[in-house]
């Protein structure tokens, strides 16, 4: 990016009002409003699926018929109403892309707005970018490089196609269709998302990306994202989105899982930046998601790391299972809420096997009138020998009017497992903006510094390129919010 | 540079400057002594622009501007630098990055692009010889776990990387050590010109030995009661200030 491409950038953050607030024009194929097992249906025919998907989805769907919206997360917004939902929107395919050229241009505009290089440069500095736009798919780049070392990174609908008995085998084997509310109906509708492979003892070589947008008025985005490293494999994963200005709430439910086999790691990196409604709360995502990896083999590791900065409502609990022996979980968050927006995220780390491990760092900001909690569950099963866990939970404050909550849940079936929460809450001093301010530094870049400072050891765990973006990103979100 | 009018300011309701005139022009170095609470950092707080002080008389130019009507970061903009009585810590941030900030936020004020980081990484690894400021100390979290001194001497780094047009300098002296005041104190002495002017807040001669001030003003309850030359910092030493106060009442 040149130096007056990121002026721009600062200059129109610096205005206020949420950035990325456009919407692009494309042609859409809709579902009728409303959820029934026609909408389901309509989805799979849609997208040509075999049979035993179809069946999949109906059982998801028949489940959550009976099933009831959660409500023990520490978060109140007006119920969606599930029929007021359309569940299937995707961009005309004109045609099939064989390079970015022949993507609709419209496409490639919303993208250069945002600042995502799509482009020859981000090809060069060797990130493969499947893009999802709204529901499907519209480019994927890398293909050819990742296919020679047997690596399979595409939309989830052509994995559906192409590698049936992958995904016949996993899919709902880390979150299965019934696990909660949201996965249930995510199983039923999900209308598109990523896949990805990676066989035996290969290490891929780039950083695997994807950004989500939601893109169509009053769409309900239902994402499924399927990630497999095989035993000794290695992939480090990421995702960023962000969303058009909305008046009506947007409610976003995707699932995530990832399998990690014996000796694999897998690194998931998000950034999520979803509209958060403006500063009376009217607007906004609903971001309700459920990631889970289970490192099925010994010595396997998976390692969360996020940054949250959007959505009205965020509801989201990247988990570990850590099944193998030596298994390795991690868990790095940033969630930050502003004006009136409410998050309730943690993890969950499930350990069975010996000598598992797990490690969680949670940096809550809260600004504005926001509602900002941590709630995480350490779970130490009975056969889990010399398991260990660390949690670090600090709260910052930014003003009065906003709250920091910690919900630490500890269960421990064995005696010899060590488990240590520690547990902080701090507020930007006056002293440290002065400071800041004698030196030059106006307020709304000295709030940006000391929080960056305050997630330093969360940041430093972001792939390089994305922790530049998501430093940008903080500082944006927090401006105005104090004076 | 500096003319301070019949300045009077109050915290929480509480008169602490009653009527302050003070001024400092290009080359000076004036040393200000008072007694424990007499008002000296209150004095650089307002100066700098702490907003928790209301100023409620007088008024300040600095440069042919109305200095109480800038912002905090329009004032360092404008050249004027506070090296801080008690340094704040800011966790997580590197002293670098911090500073780095601090002099592209200075330029883009001034209307100057930012320091290539070329001619930032010579700027500082100059200004850190300075003050022998160690490369460790650098690339710490801005004043987290510095010890007392080298707390102030990061101010005086900062200070030459700034390169201010006025420097105010409170209570640096304390809490270093013979070695590190020399330092400290060369500084200063480097960064001086017959452009730029220091006020220096002391309560020991012992600095004036090497920051050699044109004046020495005594503050006293909120005013400066006296001024002198460097030989009044002298006498203060020998005699404390009760002479001063006392010569001060009979003249009210
Ligand atoms: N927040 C406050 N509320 C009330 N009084 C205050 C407040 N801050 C400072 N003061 C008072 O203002 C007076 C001047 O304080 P100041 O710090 O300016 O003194 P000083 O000359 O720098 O003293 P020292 O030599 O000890 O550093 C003191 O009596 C102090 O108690
Ligand atoms: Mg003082």
């Amino acid at each position: 990016m040149s130096m007056s491409d990121e002026d721009k950038i600062i200059e129109e953050a610096t205005t206020g009002d949420y950035k990325y607030g456009f919407v692009t024009d494309i042609e859409s194929d809709l579902a009728k409003v409303g959820l029934t097992e026609d909408t389901v249906r309509f989805i799979s025919a849609k997208k040509d699926e075999p049979e035993w998907l179809l069946d999949w989805r109906l059982k998801a769907f028949r489940m959550w018929e009976k099933m009831e919206e959660p409500d023990w997360a520490h978060v109140s917004y007006p119920k969606p109403n599930f029929q007021d939902i359309i569940y299937y929107a995707a961009p005309k395919p004109k045609k099939e892309y064989e390079s970015l050229d022949q993507v609709d241009p419209e496409i490639l505009k919303t993208f250069e707005k945002l600042g995502v290089p799509i482009n020859e440069q981000k090809a060069l500095s060797g990130v493969a970018v499947d893009i999802v736009m709204d529901s499907v798919s519209v480019a994927t780049t890398f293909k050819d490089k990742l296919g020679k070392l047997g690596i399979i990174f595409c939309s989830f609908s052509e994995a559906v196609k192409n590698h049936p008995e992958l995904v016949r085998e996993y899919v709902g084997s880390v979150v299965p269709q019934t696990d909660n509310f949201y996965s249930a109906l995510n199983s039923a509708v999900f209308s598109d998302g990523s896949f990805c492979y990676i066989p035996k003892g290969v290490r891929c070589p780039m950083e695997l990306s994807t950004y989500f947008r939601i893109n169509e008025a009053n769409t309900g985005q239902f994402e499924r994202t399927l990630i497999i490293a095989d035993e000794g494999a290695y992939v480090s994963y990421l995702e960023g989105c962000t969303a058009p200005q909305r008046d009506e709430n947007q409610l976003h439910a995707a699932v995530v899982e990832i399998v990690a086999k014996k000796d694999a790691e897998v690194k998931y990196s998000t950034v999520q930046n979803w509209y958060p409604g403006d500063k009376k709360g009217r607007g906004g995502i609903f971001n309700f998601v459920t990631k889970r990896g289970i490192c099925a083999g010994d010595n396997s590791k998976i390692s969360w790391t996020q940054v949250e900065t959007g959505s009205a409502v965020t509801w989201k609990y990247p988990s570990c299972i850590l099944k193998g022996d030596n298994s390795v979980g991690e868990f790095f968050s940033v969630a930050v809420t502003n004006n009136m927006q409410q998050a309730d995220t943690g993890t969950k780390m499930i350990h069975l096997g010996k000598n598992t491990k797990s490690t969680i760092v949670s940096k809550g900001i809260s600004a504005g009138k926001s509602q900002n909690s941590y709630r995480g569950l350490v779970k130490i099963a009975k056969g889990a020998d010399g398991a260990r866990n660390f949690s670090q939970c600090d709260s910052l404050l930014i003003g009065a009017k906003c709250g920091a909550h910690t919900f630490p849940y500890i269960e421990c079936q064995n005696k010899s497992a060590k488990v240590e929460h520690e547990a902080t809450t701090s507020k930007i001093g006056e002293d440290q903006l002065f400071y800041c301010n004698q030196r030059g530094i106006k307020t709304d870049k000295a709030i940006g510094l000391i929080v960056n400072g305050f997630c330093k050891n969360v940041m430093d765990n972001l792939p390089m390129e994305f922790a530049i973006e998501a430093k940008k990103l903080l500082e944006i979100s927090l401006e105005g919010s104090v004076g | 540079m500096l003319k301070i009018n019949g300045l009077k300011a109050e915290i929480n309701g509480k008169e602490i400057l009653k009527g302050l005139n003070l001024e400092v022009k290009p080359g000076e170095v004036h040393a200000i002594m008072g007694p424990n609470g007499s008002g000296k950092s209150t004095l650089a707080s307002v100066l700098a622009g702490r907003e928790e002080y209301e100023v409620t008389g007088g008024d300040v130019d600095f440069e042919g501007e109305d200095l109480l009507d800038l912002s905090p970061e329009q004032r360092a903009g404008e050249g004027l630098f506070l090296a801080f009585q008690y340094p704040v810590e800011i966790p997580g941030v590197s002293n670098i990055n911090f500073i780095k900030t601090a002099v592209n936020e200075v330029r883009e004020y001034r209307g100057l692009p930012n320091l290539e980081t070329k001619e930032f990484m010579k700027l500082l690894k100059e200004k850190q010889q300075l003050v022998e400021l160690s490369g460790k100390l650098a690339n710490r979290s801005v004043n987290e776990g510095f010890s007392g001194g080298e707390k102030k001497r990061n101010e005086i780094f900062q200070m030459a990387m700034l390169n201010p047009k006025l420097g105010i300098l409170d209570e640096t002296d304390s809490g270093l050590d013979i070695d590190a005041l020399r330092i400290v104190a060369n500084g200063v002495n480097e960064l001086k010109t017959k452009d730029n002017a220091f006020v220096v807040v002391t309560h020991y001669q012992r600095l004036l030995d090497y920051i050699v001030p044109d004046f020495v003003h005594v503050l006293y309850d909120g005013r400066i009661v006296k001024t002198g030359t460097k030989e009044l910092a002298l006498e203060l030493e020998e005699k404390g200030y009760d002479w001063i106060i006392d010569e001060f009442k009979e003249t009210v």
